[in-house]
């Protein structure tokens, strides 16, 4: 390694920057793109159903689908309220 | 039967109309009958970049509508035989395309013989832009090295896969990348993004590399689509991406830094 490229990797390239930045936010939009359009209206029942039951607002439900090769895994987090 | 080709890109000013005036001049000087049809309804700009603003009577709106026909409005280019142009129209009705009129026009211009139809779509993913695509066989995502251009080309490239008529019959609309104003030496100094890491992002199939070049700037002043040009170096890059359309195997140029000869260093070309 010559003097140069040490001068040189003390400060990355702009361009290597932007392939990460893009890698990043396209990953994670594609990831948002395969989800199927049943996800919304799947929450809201859910939801629903729950309040049948518990008191939660909306954005204490939440649903994650999430791909790991050839298995699907569907996440469901919900947020009881604090017992009084 | 027609190859419908789709020139977009989500983001605007990346090169979408001269794409879609360079590829189409190209395949028309190659033999084919081509047509090419400008989607953007209320900011008509093909025209004015072909050179025939003044020529302009009956629009692509008119003939769905039943105004004119298509022998009316198709404009023969004066440049490249077998090329027509059929203009958009300036209203501002946005839902003057519908699906049952594009499909209409694509199928009276199939019978009368067209090989290649291209369709230069409007910016966004509104509806001017998913009329343009939604009878594609074909794409050509035009994109810059820039991050919002690569960005907005994905979206692009995901609604293509699940939008368009060939994705909702389970068919596959062929993609491919063309990535325009290139600049070799930026990218060499690593303030550009390169060309393998924008075909990595995107995963999707290079057409070509349009090297930045002044002569585009000149050839739409002019309204000489910049394929005429052949003596600069993006009209070379447009002519061959054109015959690898036609599937020719061209090897690409203009990817890198061009050593400059001590000749041309002293007569550098001023045209």
């Amino acid at each position: 390694m010559s003097i140069f490229d040490y001068f040189r990797s003390a400060k990355k390239d702009t361009a290597s920057i932007a392939k990460e930045r893009l890698q990043i936010i396209v990953a994670h939009e594609r990831n948002q793109r395969n989800k199927p359009d049943y996800l919304p209206k799947l929450q809201q029942e859910l939801l629903e159903v729950i309040r049948k039951y518990v008191d939660v607002d909306q954005d204490q439900v939440e649903v994650q689908l999430d791909n790991n090769g050839n298995c699907s895994v569907l996440e469901l987090n919900i947020t009881l309220p604090d017992r009084v | 039967m027609a190859k419908i080709i789709v020139v977009t890109s989500g983001k605007g000013g990346v090169g979408k109309t001269t794409t879609s005036a360079a590829i189409s001049s190209g395949i028309a000087m190659r033999g084919h009958k081509t047509v090419v049809i400008d989607f953007d309804i209320g900011l008509r700009n093909l025209d004015i970049i072909m050179n025939c603003e003044r020529r302009v009577v009956y629009d692509f709106v008119n003939v769905i509508n039943g105004e004119a026909n298509l022998r009316q409005a198709l404009i023969k280019d004066k440049r490249a035989e077998n090329l027509y142009i059929l203009p958009a129209s300036q209203t501002r009705d946005k839902d003057a395309l519908t699906v049952e009129g594009v499909e209409r026009i694509l199928n009276e211009l199939a019978a009368d013989g067209f090989e290649y139809i291209i369709c230069d779509s409007p910016a966004g993913i509104e509806h001017g832009a998913f009329m343009a695509m939604y009878f594609a066989d074909m794409a050509i995502v035009v994109a810059n090295p820039e991050v919002s251009s690569v960005r907005d080309s994905d979206r692009i490239l995901g609604i293509l896969q699940s939008k368009s008529r060939r994705a909702e019959r389970g068919e596959r609309v062929e993609e491919c990348l063309l990535l325009t104003r290139y600049n070799p030496e930026r990218v060499a100094k690593g303030e550009m993004l390169g060309v393998t890491d924008v075909e990595e992002i995107l995963a999707t199939k290079l057409l070509g590399v349009i090297p930045e070049s002044e002569t585009v700037l000149k050839a739409s002043n002019q309204g000489i689509p910049v394929i005429h040009d052949i003596e600069s170096p993006a009209g070379q890059a447009y002519s061959d991406a054109v015959g690898r359309l036609l599937g020719e195997e061209v090897e690409h140029r203009f990817m890198s830094v061009e050593q400059k000869g001590l000749f041309k260093r002293l007569f550098r070309r001023s045209a």
